[in-house]
């Protein structure tokens, strides 16, 4: 019985999926280019700068600092045995620069920055804001969802970029000081074993697409959500729980297909 | 009324689901005129203005603005048309994180290069108008609702409209606010050589000021005519409206999938809405 109904609810399923991602592309290229439309403005996007990175830089670098120091300790531990521990610094820099960083970065992001996103824009759409700026001639897509997408393919790499920073301070923090490896070592050997283009900037372009995906997903759940108290409510849930499931897929598919 | 029409439905159809809710409604808005939609709560009022605002397209029909046929215009022509509207909503829809006064200027600021003087200048003037000219720096959440609905018509009207929608304008206004408004309305109407489209349950008030009158009930039409024709009108719908009684032709509830006592005492089948 419960057999029986798991294929039809599989193909109905699909079929709403299907159509909603169209929309939801459709959507993502409109707002993309909604830059050349005449309301699109500069100050908008600076000030979603500005709110993205004001809303997620402190748990970003406190996050970053553990991930960092745990890093150092959990290193050691395994190459200790091989009596390699002179790699550390190389194991922490690349472990963040490559993977952790951009991951887990996107990962604040989408419960901090993008679960407020949705709920902003399907806040604004309960209460009519978007219809009354559609009455005003003034497009919802170019004013209020064009600098958010921007601004949040801006803003992950660049707090990718702290996190990784502190990361490796924090990395470098329990390695030296505490488990007494060679400080130069450490970063002479980091220093030889990463590489610009192959190490930070495949980082670097996982937190670009990463930070397209997330804060795409964001606006497009407020954008669609039912406009109630309880639509707000469940986008906001939606919106953190896909995001952060596409960006554990996105960074399969990137790491297995791209970067190997 | 032989004047030229500046909006023009003819037997438009629109539906939610399975839900009918306008089944073929014709009308002609005169340039120049007051015109009150009234009917029943639900019934589609709402969904009527949006339609000629172009947010909302009909499954059948046409809707014609100002000689331009809505289905039928591009993206660009259809803002640009906008531009010349303006709307009250019912919920005042005002931006949560902008002043009062950033309210008003919002579509100044969108479509003009002003001064700021000049700029300042006219959403003053527009706020003393709906007398909240002192409330310019409030946040839209520190007002009531009823000030919330005079910012919301102050910012309708700041590009001075050739088209005026108005969803609800009285409700939840004390009795002087009311007359205020309404004459408000009027006023502005003839200033701006503006046409006016008024959706009201406040019969007497939306009749001292109304040039002409529709009802909708059923989704349709069911009387129209100046307010001295309705309130004369034998036809017992309109009756029953105009003169609120319970009883009579126009339901008052939404159509329900059983009958009310089965639904209070019966079991329902899984999943079916109540
Ligand atoms: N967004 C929506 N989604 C689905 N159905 C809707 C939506 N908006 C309105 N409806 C339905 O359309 C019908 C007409 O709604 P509308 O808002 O036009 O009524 P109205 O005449 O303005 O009522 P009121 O006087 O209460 O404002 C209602 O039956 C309502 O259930
Ligand atoms: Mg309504």
């Amino acid at each position: 019985m419960a057999f029986m109904e798991f294929i039809p609810n599989l193909g109905r399923r699909t079929l709403r999926t299907v159509p909603n991602l169209g929309t939801a592309s459709r959507f993502l290229l409109l707002s993309l280019f909604a830059v050349a439309n005449r309301h699109f403005s500069i100050q908008q996007l600076l000030k979603q700068v500005y709110g993205f990175g004001v809303r997620s830089l402190l748990l970003m670098m406190v996050a970053a600092f553990f991930t960092g120091m745990v890093l150092g300790f959990q290193g050691y531990y395994a190459l200790v045995r091989f009596g390699a521990t002179s790699a550390l610094g190389t194991l922490v820099a690349l472990s963040l620069l490559r993977e952790l960083g951009p991951v887990l970065t996107a990962l604040l992001f989408a419960g901090r920055a993008g679960s407020a996103l949705t709920a902003e824009i399907s806040s604004m759409k309960a209460t009519e804001q978007l219809s009354a700026m559609e009455m005003m001639a003034v497009n919802p897509l170019a004013w209020v969802v064009a600098p958010r997408l921007w601004a949040g393919i801006f803003v992950v790499p660049i707090l990718c970029v702290i996190f990784d920073l502190v990361g490796i301070f924090g990395g470098y923090l329990i390695s030296v000081p505490v488990l007494g490896v060679d400080g130069g070592t450490f970063w002479a050997q980091m220093q030889s074993n990463v590489a610009f283009s192959g190490d930070i900037l495949t980082g670097l372009f996982k937190a670009l697409c990463f930070g397209l995906v997330v804060t795409w997903i964001a606006a497009w759940q407020g954008y669609a959500a039912q406009p109630t108290a309880e639509g707000v409510g469940n986008a906001t849930t939606i919106s953190v729980v896909t995001a952060s499931l596409a960006v554990l897929g996105l960074d399969f598919i990137l790491t297995a297909f791209l970067f190997t | 009324m032989a004047a030229d029409a500046l909006v023009e439905l003819e037997n438009v159809h629109f539906a939610r689901g399975p839900h009918t809710v306008l089944d073929g409604v014709g009308l002609r808005i005169t340039q120049g005129a007051i015109v009150s939609i009234m009917g029943a709560s639900g019934g589609g009022k709402t969904t009527l203005l949006n339609l000629m605002a172009g947010t909302l397209a009909p499954q059948a029909g046409r809707i014609r603005v100002a000689g331009q046929d809505l289905q039928t215009l591009n993206f660009g022509d259809l803002y640009r048309l906008r531009r010349r509207m303006g709307m009250l909503f019912q919920h005042s829809a005002l931006f949560t994180d902008f002043s009062v006064f950033e309210n008003v200027a919002f579509p100044l600021r969108r479509h003009f290069r002003l001064d700021e003087s000049v700029l300042r200048k006219l959403v003053l003037m527009k706020l003393e108008a709906v007398g909240l000219r002192g409330a310019a720096g409030l946040m839209p959440a520190e007002l009531s609702g009823g000030m919330g609905r005079r910012v919301a018509l102050a910012r309708a009207m700041v590009m001075d409209p050739m088209l005026i929608f108005y969803d609800e304008p009285f409700t939840g206004l004390d009795p002087i606010s009311v007359g205020i408004i309404a004459t408000l309305i009027r006023r502005l109407n003839d200033a701006l050589g503006a046409t006016s489209i008024l959706v009201s349950h406040d019969v007497q008030e939306t009749f001292s000021i109304a040039d002409y009158g529709y009802i909708l009930a059923g989704g349709k039409i069911i009387a129209e005519g100046t307010p001295d024709t309705l309130r004369a009108s034998d036809s017992e719908l309109a009756r029953q409206f105009l003169g609120g009684k319970p009883d009579g032709p126009v339901p008052f509830h939404y159509p329900a999938k059983d009958d009310y006592a089965t639904a209070l005492t019966g079991v329902w089948a899984a999943g079916e809405a109540i």
